[in-house]
């Protein structure tokens, strides 16, 4: 066991996947000398070689693009996406073929491409680096879209797209890559929980919490104040935005018979709207209440000297968790 | 103009190296010397008198001075970030006296310089790098359009504008154009090959000024061209030139022309201004990491500013009062910058939901309420 913050814990899951498989590439912008602006890909230029970690040209379009005809020669490429809001010059690539070449090949073709991207808020940051886009890779079938939330994780979760067969969007939660956890590098990565299973990181029986990436820690903060209030929020990670893990959602919601879903991202539209909807269709005779959502407003992300208003915090957590309670 | 379309590329193996003289088929328009010599082009005679020498002069040094203290600003936690332009005063200067009133200027991020020859109070440019708006100034009022962030989309708009112009009939004699800023990284992005074939085959009246500085963050130019950048052009079918980044004659001079060009009905220019960037790539990065100081020591003596003092002093242009009465006028500047920056108030929390949409929208109208009485369950209405 070995104590990491998130970025180095990403780091050294990123050095274990180009140690494991010499088929894994990593590349992007500034990955290579530089390390990444958030300095996950430190040093694994320097000890992989620049053939397995690619300074690329600056175009998104052309890192998935390239990225996908490495796939189709048996690579699997590890792409980085410098800030979330750098993603859609890319989107195309992504939505139109790395999403369908399986079904077009009808199964023949693989796409084992990981496109990691730092993701929300929190850091004071300007435009375009601080959105949260998760909904519209969710919405794309064909993907799976995972976020991590913690250093433990982040170092499994990591290797395991990167074995994955199918294209997986994997966000990266910018304002806790200093966050520090626990990371054991001698565990087995297949006991390791599966990349689509959602985690309950802290048990009750009032009301389900849900969340992902940087709202885990917000979110088991409201838990912990909750409790002192005596109302006891089960808060679950759902780290698997696409696939769903309904079964774990499900099962915590009808023993609570109460649901908040927060993130980042605007609520319209949002990963919550669909989460609540199945949880419905699913689970309605058990609920006691409506399920809410907690997240950004109807608005493009705001100057920063105003994103603590845009981003949900305790209190606001704690708001909605009180409102189930008011039906 | 010249059009260079003999394509040469740099034999495979030798990366167009950061600060090796240009080769032999790569002509670099320079009007004034490293040194502050005046030199004479014969596509590019430039008739200046000293006190225009010296209003250019001015310019660099209180553009340099707005991004020191920015710079300080950004230490001091007063800016979540800056982006400095160190090194690329000339290029923004020489390039934005060029202009006419009428003529539209697409920046990046970074140009500041620009923003000053505009007219744009510079205060304005630190709401953005202070977190209080997303730019916000009208780019109509100055003819300086917004920052943009999003690598290379600019140059499709400004070409884009460039074909409201012709269809506006503006293409001719006292006809506008529009010029547009991006760096050496932005040359790989799609959009901005885009934007030169649009241009080219509606031959429309825009200037795309790429200032290479050599970096895109940590990445040199080898990782986006293996061709001077300026002779991209010919391939899309239009000229393209390069010019001493870090000379403000000569690139006052190559940008005139191009912008009258444009203007005429002559078409796009690729105007490549090899220059240097100076600082690290924003605030928040850190150079050394991926660089050799000596790059830096080398590229301080082309510096662009120093270049012009040599030049005012040695001819006599200017005396010391002159210099210190620039120098003091910088330092005004600078204090007012930091007034206005410690002064900025922070936005109302409401005004999130402002400016999204045209007019009322039911939608943010109801959140706008709902937020309004959520802020007001805590402290009453002093929370707005
Ligand atoms: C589409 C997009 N991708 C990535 C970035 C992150 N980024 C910001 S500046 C920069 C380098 C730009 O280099 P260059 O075009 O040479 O301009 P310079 O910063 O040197 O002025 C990068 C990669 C971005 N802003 N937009
Ligand atoms: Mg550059």
């Amino acid at each position: 066991m070995t104590v990491l913050t998130l970025s180095k814990a990403l780091n050294a899951g990123l050095r274990k996947a180009l140690e494991d498989d010499p088929r894994v590439l990593v590349m992007g912008e500034d990955v290579g000398k530089l390390g990444g602006v958030f300095r996950v890909t430190d040093g694994l230029q320097k000890d992989f070689g620049e053939d397995r970690v690619v300074d690329t040209p600056l175009a998104e379009s052309g890192i998935i693009g390239t990225a996908i005809g490495l796939a189709l020669r048996g690579y699997r490429p590890v792409c980085e996406i410098q800030f979330d809001g750098f993603v859609f010059p890319a989107f195309d690539q992504i939505v139109s073929q790395l999403a369908k070449m399986r079904l077009r090949s009808l199964g023949q073709v693989t796409m084992p491409v990981t496109i990691r991207i730092p993701c929300g808020g929190g850091i004071g940051a300007v435009e375009h680096h601080s959105e949260s886009p998760e909904a519209l890779f969710a919405h794309t079938a064909g993907l799976r879209v995972v976020a991590c939330a913690n250093s433990t994780d982040a170092y499994a979760m990591i290797q395991q797209s990167i074995r994955c067969d199918d294209p997986v969007i994997f966000f990266e939660p910018k304002r806790r890559y200093w966050d520090k956890a626990e990371v054991d590098p001698a565990a087995n990565l297949g006991a390791a929980l599966p990349l689509d299973r959602a985690r309950i990181v802290l048990d009750g029986t009032d009301v389900t919490l849900l969340c992902y990436g940087p709202m885990v820690r917000t979110c088991v903060e409201s838990a912990v104040a909750a409790r002192a209030e005596g109302r006891s929020v089960e808060v679950i990670d759902l780290r698997s935005l696409s696939p769903l893990d309904m079964e774990t959602i499900n099962g915590s919601v009808r023993r609570t018979g109460r649901c908040v879903v927060a993130h980042e991202a605007a609520v319209t539209g949002g990963l919550g709207a669909e989460i609540a909807a199945r949880i419905t269709e699913e689970c309605f005779y058990q609920l006691e209440s409506p399920v809410l959502r907690v997240g950004g407003f109807s608005t493009p992300y705001p100057p920063s000297r105003l994103e603590d208003h845009y981003l949900p915090d305790l209190d606001r957590v704690l708001d909605a968790v009180d409102r189930t309670f008011a039906v | 103009m010249t059009v260079d379309a003999d394509g040469a590329v740099t034999a495979p193996g030798t990366p167009a190296g950061l600060d090796r003289p240009p080769g032999p088929r790569t002509e670099t328009i320079q009007l004034l010397t490293p040194e502050g010599e005046r030199v004479e082009h014969p596509d590019y005679p430039l008739e200046l008198t000293d006190d225009e020498i010296k209003d250019l002069y001015r310019d660099l040094v209180l553009v340099r001075r707005i991004d020191t203290e920015a710079i300080a600003l950004q230490r001091q936690g007063e800016l979540g970030i800056w982006a400095s332009l160190l090194g690329q005063e000339a290029a923004q200067v020489g390039s934005g006296r060029a202009l006419g009133p009428r003529d539209m200027a697409f920046p990046t991020y970074r140009e500041h310089g620009v923003a000053w020859c505009r007219g744009l109070d510079p205060t304005r440019l630190l709401e953005l790098f202070r977190g209080v708006s997303h730019g916000g100034w009208d780019p109509a009022a100055h003819k300086f359009h917004l920052y943009t962030i999003v690598i290379g989309s600019q140059t499709l708009h400004a070409t884009g504008y460039a074909m409201g112009i012709q269809r506006d009939g503006a293409v001719g004699e006292d006809g506008e154009a529009a010029i547009v800023y991006f760096g050496d990284g932005a040359t790989s992005q799609g959009d901005v090959n885009e934007a030169f074939i649009w241009a080219s085959v509606f031959n429309a009246p825009i200037v795309f000024f790429c200032q290479n500085n050599q970096w895109a963050i940590s990445e040199p130019l080898e990782r986006q061209s293996r061709i001077p950048l300026y002779k991209r052009a010919s391939g899309f079918g239009f000229p393209g030139l390069r010019v001493d980044g870090n000379d403000v004659l000569a690139c006052l001079a190559v940008t005139r022309k191009a912008m009258q060009a444009a203007r005429e009905g002559q078409g796009p220019t690729l105007i490549e201004a090899f220059t240097y960037r100076m600082g690290a790539h924003t605030t928040t990065d850190d150079p050394t990491r991926y660089r050799l100081a000596s790059e830096l020591q080398a590229w301080k003596l082309k510096d662009p500013i120093e270049r012009v003092k040599a030049y005012l002093v040695r001819t006599g242009a200017a005396d010391a009062a002159f210099l210190e009465g620039v120098d003091a006028e910088a330092d005004d500047l600078g204090g007012r910058v930091r007034q206005a920056c410690l002064e900025m108030p922070d936005p109302q929390p409401l005004a999130i939901f402002e400016n999204v949409y045209a007019g009322p929208n039911a939608l943010l109208d109801a959140e706008r309420e709902q937020y309004a009485a959520y802020l007001d369950s805590f402290t009453g209405e002093e929370a707005r």
